[in-house]
């Protein structure tokens, strides 16, 4: 590992001034950017650790009915919290796909949507849960939709100095569910991860909203799956239809671990699967 | 960069170091305390060889920084012994023999510490998945899962 000045604001404000100088690294629970610093893919001057910032870990609920999730709360956190595993269940499941419970322990849900992977597993659960980011610089703050915050791998929309604050997720959906598919149990990265979170009113999907990781350079919606379930009930021609249509909005690649065939085949597959059992658990 | 006046707490100890902030939680431990009971699998976080429990949670020792480590309550297998006995988790893995060369041998005895004093009551299959980021190269695993199995059960029915 490089050397590099190490340094541990209390205030956000300080943090956005160190962050936005050259070669910097925001450090939150280490596990992507210290293996990165020691394999020296990643080689910071200055490494500024947000762990003493206060009101950056917790979830919170929020006047309209929502959540708040500091981006500093370990992913284990989110994983074993009740409000998270009854509302917003997919996310839940997502936290709970990352790496070892020794890791989970260290990784925060900040740097697992930081480090822009469009193989994040958290990430599809954040889309198909419609979470909004807030961001902090020393210009203020702004907020935008998860699914505007991706331009590529490993790229964001954040400009120097800007920080993530928290995740706000609106009320809870009837219902939502998260697959990763993979070969291990654990210790896994996706082949692609498929989340869903569903509106039911009487019988009928109201609104749908499906995420999808690792088929596309960034994580994406499938936005035309998510209007052709949108004012229909759940058949096995609607689900057909919605599974053909997350098919055809990715753009996967064939790498070492499977092929875009394979990928592309999976994320209709995993999408029917996903929004049946999203469906099942708003009737629950 | 300079090397930064630390104070860890290991083991109930207090250690005043001045350490370079490259160096990980786990160098720290090994080469500057001197407690090498923790070990070095991968360096990468696959392994679980690193496994110590900080603030009563379990983490792989080769991710953390050093620097960030203090003012936490850090634990290591050389700590988990009290009062000259052995915690039953260490006990039973001399019992049924869960080590065969022993380099994996303290990444899991701390890891499943920490998931005995979450809940002791796991089921085999759910100390399976739970463990599943701990690696034994000697493939000794039919034995580490019974010495956790017989550790759960002796802590279920002394508590
Ligand atoms: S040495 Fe840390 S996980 Fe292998
Ligand atoms: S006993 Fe040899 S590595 Fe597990």
């Amino acid at each position: 590992m490089r050397s590099f000045e190490f340094f541990e604001p209390t205030t956000l404000a300080e943090a956005s001034r160190l962050f936005a100088q050259e070669h910097a690294q925001l450090l939150a629970g280490g596990t992507d950017l210290v293996i990165g610093m020691k394999a020296l893919t990643e080689t910071p001057q200055s490494v500024i650790s947000l762990q003493k910032i206060a009101g950056l870990a917790g979830i919170t609920t929020d006047a309209d009915g929502g959540v708040s999730i500091g981006v500093m709360t370990r992913v284990r956190d989110v994983e074993l919290s009740e409000e998270i595993r009854n509302g917003y269940t997919a996310l839940a499941e997502g936290a709970a796909e990352i790496g070892s419970i020794q890791i989970r322990n260290l990784a925060t849900l900040g740097g697992n949507i930081a480090h822009a992977s469009p193989a994040a597993d958290t990430v599809a659960a954040l889309l198909a849960l419609d979470a909004q980011v807030d961001i902090a610089s020393a210009d203020g703050e702004r907020s935008v939709p998860i699914h505007a915050l991706f331009t590529g791998p490993g790229q964001t929309i954040l400009t120097a100095g800007e920080i993530m604050t928290r995740f706000r997720l609106p009320s809870p959906a009837s219902g939502s569910h998260y697959i990763k598919h993979k070969i291990r149990e654990v210790m896994d990265l996706a082949f692609i991860g498929v989340a869903a979170a569903v509106d039911m009113d009487n019988g009928t999907i109201t609104g749908a909203r499906i995420g999808l990781a690792a088929v596309a350079p960034t994580p994406i919606r499938a936005t035309e799956a998510e209007e052709l379930l949108a004012g229909k009930s759940l058949t096995d021609a609607i689900l057909a239809e919605a599974g053909e249509a997350a098919a055809a909005a990715c753009s996967p690649i064939s790498d070492l671990r499977c092929s875009a065939e394979h990928r592309r085949e999976m994320v209709d597959v995993l999408t029917r699967r996903t929004v049946r059992e999203a469906v099942a658990r708003a009737h629950a | 960069m300079a090397k930064l006046p630390v104070t860890l707490t290991v083991n109930g100890d207090g250690y005043d170091l001045l350490i370079e902030p490259r160096k990980t939680l786990l160098a720290v431990l090994r080469d500057t305390i001197g407690l090498t009971g923790t070990k070095e699998g991968c360096s990468t976080g696959d392994c679980g060889a690193c496994t110590v429990i900080v603030d009563g949670r379990a983490v792989t020792s080769c991710m953390v920084l050093g620097v960030t480590a203090a003012d936490k309550a850090i634990m290591t297998i050389e700590g988990l012994a009290a009062d000259g006995e052995l915690h039953p988790v260490q006990q039973a893995f001399i019992d049924t023999g869960g080590y065969q060369c022993g380099f994996c041998t303290p990444g899991f005895i701390m890891a499943s510490k920490a998931l005995l004093d979450e809940n002791p009551a796991r089921t085999e299959e759910e100390f399976r998945h739970a463990l599943g980021g701990n690696i034994c190269r000697c493939t000794g695993y039919t034995k580490i899962l019974e010495a956790v199995m017989q550790a759960a059960e002796e802590i279920r029915t002394t508590a």
